[in-house]
């Protein structure tokens, strides 16, 4: 991405899509499996996918890739239920795991068999990683970490993605290169309804690789312990600490909320780049887009970067000593007071209005 | 070892300012800094450099003021440091960056020597892509590792690393050969402070300043706007939320702080309270 806006000349620029790119044709979505499971990313970018190949006329196809076997297979049949036309079943040996060098080989062989007008990647560790080599090796336009996609009135993919850390929005258009390439944000895309009785086409592909060619080797995958894992993508409560806290000792307070509320916790992102909480935390542009019921962010100023991950919570909540701050223009609730002092209090006032122990007693 | 950081100056993101009426980004006063996230990864070639002798050179691409930068990276311990800065980048998108990179990296090898591994950050905080080190990797066929979290093993004879890299649900431990392009994750380490020598070396230093020329880039069709496949059509400020925020007056104390803002919460949201009973009491 470019750090300077572009001069107005270049914004006006035509669209000639050269004679060798005509045929590129349909909607394409990669599909994240690891290790059997489907990311649900991939199944978000389907109804998305599913909306920009009915505006174009087009077919909808995911991109399976894979060992040989069952779970490849029900993974291409799955994408059938969240909307796909046409599913490219790409089994190897050498794709059982995610290793760049296989991967990259496998989805530039596909494309130029194939052919994708539009090929869209969740904005994942493995999506990013991904994308960046499949793109540079096409020498085509790649717009990363997109939270809006629509198709213009000529057909160009308009995708708008924050930039500056999310303090300005920028659309931005592949014009003359195919396919057009994209990464987005999980949870930014609505979750598509599931439909069991939708079938497709399969169409196995065999890219063309040797494992003794692929020099990267995995020697082992080491799962996260189940108790450190965070949902955070999928909670229904979040509580987040910003540098409000003024210390990593203190986001034991935010800990502390969550751990009484059953929700879980995350961070703004000077907290990560300061080594306080790990990455996994994270909300916002860089980190985890979040859609809880109720978002409680103590001592998070709200810089867009941090906003565009919480805007689809329904209830946020702010505590902030700044009654300036930014997250004031887009929290529902807010009060202006020292998060540090008011966290224990919090924490002890919904311990008892949450207890059933509490609610019993003052029923009876 | 020689290894090479490719390093961005940026913004710092937490001051910046739009401009409510041109929409553009106000850079008048706003200060700059090193990416954040490029610093994990030149750590960690200091470290590799440290034990295994050899150079660390830096690498930017930039206006002449991001010499600044590379003057930082000097006083944190780098050996050498390259500017890379000419008017036919302006406006490159990430495919035209790495191309000119790509190209700088293959000027500074000749120069200096072939490099080992060339590190950059796991993304910007202002472009934010995380596609600049995958490009760089795969116009320079260097086997790519991104999100590292550690370097458990390195045998510079042999040319073999052996990472762990953060994946979805767990960390794949990866062995691969050198040479490699590898990003670390941010926490990875803790970023040393200069040593005073260093300091006063950095401020003496003479950074190597070239021009699109200088580094033999000669297919200037692929630099900046024109050789860049994506153009920016529209940019514009986030939509302001039409209602603001209902302020809870702080009480007395804390206590009736609190309990004057869970009361406001469940007002407004009154099927909440009976979701977070559930969820409270691990229902």
């Amino acid at each position: 991405m470019s750090a300077t806006p572009p001069p107005p000349a270049r914004a006006n620029a035509k669209k000639e899509l050269p004679e060798h790119f005509r045929d590129y044709k349909h909607v394409w979505v990669f599909i994240e499996a690891e290790r059997g499971d489907v990311h649900p990313v991939s199944w978000e970018l389907l109804g998305e996918g599913r909306k920009l190949a009915d505006k174009l006329g087009v077919e909808l196809a995911s991109v399976v890739l894979g060992e040989p076997g069952e779970a490849t297979k029900a993974a291409a049949a799955e994408s059938f239920s969240y909307g796909a036309d046409v599913a490219y079943l790409v089994e190897h040996p050498a794709l059982a795991d995610y290793r760049n060098e296989s991967y990259a080989k496998a989805v530039t062989q596909l494309v130029n068999t194939h052919k994708p007008e539009i090929l869209l990647l969740g904005a994942t560790n493995l999506g990013r990683d991904l994308a960046g080599s499949v793109a540079t090796t096409l020498l085509t336009g790649l717009t990363a970490d997109c939270t809006e996609l629509a198709v213009d009135a000529d057909g160009s993919l308009a995708a708008t993605r924050p930039t500056f850390g999310g303090s300005l929005l920028c659309t931005i258009y592949t014009l003359n290169y195919r396919p057009q390439m994209a990464t987005i944000r999980p949870r930014v895309m609505a979750m598509p309804a599931r439909d069991a009785d939708r079938t497709g086409r399969i169409v196995p592909f065999t890219p063309d690789l040797a494992e003794d060619e692929i020099i990267t080797k995995l020697l082992r995958f080491v799962p996260d312990r189940d108790s450190n894992k965070s949902n955070l993508a999928f909670a229904d409560v979040v509580v987040a600490g910003g540098m409000g806290l003024q210390s990593a000792e203190n986001f034991q307070l935010v800990k502390n909320l969550a751990s009484v509320l059953g929700a879980e916790f995350g961070c703004s992102r000077p907290l990560v780049q300061k080594g306080w909480i790990s990455s996994d935390r994270q909300i916002g542009q860089t980190g985890k887009t979040i859609r809880p019921k109720l978002y409680i962010a103590a001592g998070i100023s709200g810089a867009i970067q941090h906003r565009v991950g919480v805007e689809g919570a329904d209830c946020i909540v702010a505590i902030n000593t700044d009654k300036n701050a930014p997250i004031f223009d887009f929290a529902h609730v807010g009060i202006v007071t020292d998060a540090i002092r008011l966290l224990p209090a919090l924490t002890e006032a919904f311990r008892q209005r949450l207890s059933p122990h509490q609610r019993d007693r003052l029923a009876g | 070892m020689k290894i090479l950081v490719c390093i961005k100056q940026v913004p710092d993101s937490a001051q910046i300012r739009v401009h409510p009426v041109t929409n553009t980004i106000m850079r008048q006063g706003v200060p700059t800094i090193i990416n954040p996230y490029d610093l994990f990864s030149l750590e960690e070639a200091l470290r590799l450099r440290d034990k295994f002798g050899g150079e660390v050179t830096v690498l930017t691409m930039g206006p002449p003021m991001a010499s600044e930068s590379l003057r930082k990276a000097l006083a944190i311990g780098a050996d050498r440091a390259v500017l890379l800065t000419d008017r036919f980048f302006a406006g490159s998108d990430t495919l035209a960056t790495t191309y000119a990179l790509a190209q700088a990296i293959r000027k500074i090898e000749q120069t200096f020597g072939k490099q080992d591994i060339v590190f950059t950050g796991k993304q910007t905080i202002d472009g934010d892509t995380a596609q600049v080190g995958p490009g760089i990797a795969k116009r320079l066929g260097l086997l790519q590792l991104t999100y590292i979290s550690k370097i458990a093993e390195c045998d510079p004879d042999k040319g073999e690393v052996v990472v762990e890299r953060r994946a979805e649900g767990g960390v794949q431990v990866l062995k691969t050969a050198m040479p490699c392009l590898i990003t670390m994750i941010e926490g990875s380490n803790d970023v040393r402070r200069g040593a005073l020598g260093d300091t006063l070396r950095a401020a003496r230093a003479e950074i190597v300043t070239w021009s699109a020329r200088d580094a033999e880039i000669e297919d200037l069709t692929k630099c900046g706007l024109k050789g860049s496949p994506t153009i920016v059509k529209k940019v514009f400020a986030p939509a302001p939320r039409s209602e603001k925020a209902a302020f809870i007056e702080p009480g007395k104390n804390a206590a009736e702080s609190a309990d004057a803002l869970i009361a406001a919460i469940f007002t407004r949201h009154p099927a909440l309270e009976a979701d977070m009973t559930k969820l409270a009491s691990g229902l």
